[in-house]
């Protein structure tokens, strides 16, 4: 029997990394396997202590490396347990083959992925290349504005992983050092609440089910493979509304509404940026100033669930602005493409709905560069030209030496 | 034959035991081993090196083989010592089958 340690709701100074370490604990996986690596050491440090003090009755399986970490989550998931795990940057790049293999298998294992840049050069910071490599392994992706979030996060993607209509795993990101290393306010939910919310899992398939036995990672060949894959892309559009259902039902549970999006101050917005993670919150806080100061109405969009990704959320909350340009923060480069990842999925975005607004991407906070303020307004500043109708390039950076 | 996305078990698990068995892997075959028995010594070099276990016996002889399962790796013939095994081009056969 672990002991109760967080009675009632309780707010803390608190890391990203052990805000997520501290979701962990109430969460009580039954396996975490894992292997440090910057920024995310101090997340399974945090969790190793609650192991070795029998905080939780998880199975701690310390591996030799990431790709292993994600074997181990894939074989627990199989067997029917509830595994997590969590990584960065070239962490998450050397558990690739395994991505799939947990989407492929179905299996919802759920993992924080504490962003971090790809080398070369070699860089331990805060950058969003990590996850947007992973794009396309099948996994739902989230990424948290702070700590708290991270911590939401975690407690509901358990229940959306494993919602039989998704099966899918779950991979959360909060930018490192940003979010990770930095002490800020979070709200703590009591264990017992927390354990109600998250639930048991009912696992499907389980190898430790001899009554049913089943086998797992079996070869498909050319009459089956793609079925398999059609399968995959109809648990995601499932997913879309398993999220929505689980933001709905968190926030009956603990009064804080989670959507796909965060539309702010974009109803009576000219001017629209779209971003991502944590600089979500210097731009709201841009926002504020800006229309205080000068009364200029700019709006923010933070993409909260990224695959899949909410095509229709967006276009909704621009068509019910007044936009007239908008500006996309990526962090994260798309070498040769138009302008970031994000990018091409509002330009998509757009297309769907055959409404098209004058569009500029900014490239900002590579390798853990610096975004304060001023580059959010540089930013805002080239939308409201590019709204006047100057010509404005697809691809701008922010606190660039030039 | 194989069932749609909407009748497949997730995640490409096998719920049902021994369902190799149905499934023709003989359909690969590009060479096609051809027994003749007059020549058989019936010394089961073929049934051990078989990697398919496809080189049927009975009662402690060598019988045939089983067309279904066989991938045509044409190992069997390789040991042969006596040459009962011969492999032919499959297009020879499939009119045929």
């Amino acid at each position: 029997m672990r002991p109760e340690l967080i009675k009632e709701v309780t707010y803390v100074p608190y890391s990203g990394n052990m805000a997520a370490a501290e979701a962990m604990r109430q969460i009580n996986p039954d396996v975490v396997a894992a292997y440090p690596i910057t920024p995310q050491t101090e997340l399974m440090q945090c969790f190793a202590d609650f192991v070795a003090n029998g905080l939780v009755d998880s199975e701690y399986i310390p591996v030799e490396s990431e790709h292993s970490a994600m074997s181990a989550c894939v074989g627990a998931a199989a067997a029917g347990s509830r595994a997590m795990t969590a990584t960065a940057g070239p962490g998450l790049a050397y558990m690739w083959e395994v991505l799939g293999i947990a989407s492929g298998m179905r299996l919802p294992i759920v993992m924080t992925v504490v962003n971090r840049a790809l080398s070369a050069p070699i860089n331990i910071h805060g950058d969003q290349s990590d996850m947007m490599g992973a794009r396309d392994q099948g996994w739902i992706m989230l990424f948290s504005e702070n700590a708290e979030e991270q911590y939401d996060n975690l407690i509901q993607v358990i229940r959306i992983a494993e919602d039989e209509r998704t099966r899918l795993p779950v991979m959360i990101g909060m930018d490192g050092f940003v979010i990770s290393h930095a002490i800020e306010r979070v709200r703590l939910l009591p264990d017992k609440a927390v354990e109600e919310f998250v639930g048991e899992l009912k696992p499907m398939y389980s190898l430790l089910d001899v009554d049913n036995p089943v086998a797992h990672g079996a070869v498909a060949m050319t009459d089956s493979y793609m079925e398999f894959k059609r399968q995959q892309r109809e648990a995601m559009m499932n997913a879309y509304k398993v999220i929505r259902e689980v933001g709905k039902a968190f926030e009956e549970a603990f009064g804080k509404k989670y959507e796909h999006i965060e539309a702010y101050k974009t109803e009576d917005a000219d001017y629209i940026l779209v971003v991502t993670g944590s600089a979500a919150g210097t731009a709201k806080y841009v926002v504020d100033k800006l229309r205080e100061e000068k009364g200029i109405k700019v709006g923010i969009i933070k993409i909260r669930t990224f695959r899949p990704f909410p095509y229709y959320d967006v276009m909704d909350a621009i068509e019910a602005s007044n936009c007239k340009a908008i500006g996309i923060l990526d962090r994260a480069e798309t070498f040769g493409g138009a302008s970031g990842p994000l990018f091409e999925e509002v330009a998509t975005a757009q297309h769907l709905r055959r409404k098209y607004y004058p569009m500029t991407g900014f490239i900002y906070g590579l390798g853990g560069r610096d975004t304060n303020v001023h580059h959010i307004e540089e930013a805002i500043d080239k939308v409201m030209k590019l709204a006047a109708g100057e010509e404005v390039p697809l691809v701008n950076y922010l606190n660039l030496k030039e | 034959m194989i069932k749609g996305w909407k009748e497949l078990p997730i995640g490409g698990v096998i719920i049902e035991p021994g369902s190799s068995e149905k499934y023709d892997t003989g359909e690969w075959r590009a060479w096609r081993p051809v027994f003749d028995s007059s020549k058989c010594v019936h010394c089961m070099m073929c049934w051990i090196f078989c990697p398919d276990s496809s080189i049927l016996v009975k009662e402690e002889k060598m019988v045939g083989i089983d067309y279904d399962h066989c991938k045509g790796c044409g190992i069997c013939a390789h040991e042969c010592p006596t040459n009962a095994l011969e492999m032919k081009p499959e297009y020879l056969f499939r009119e045929e089958d």
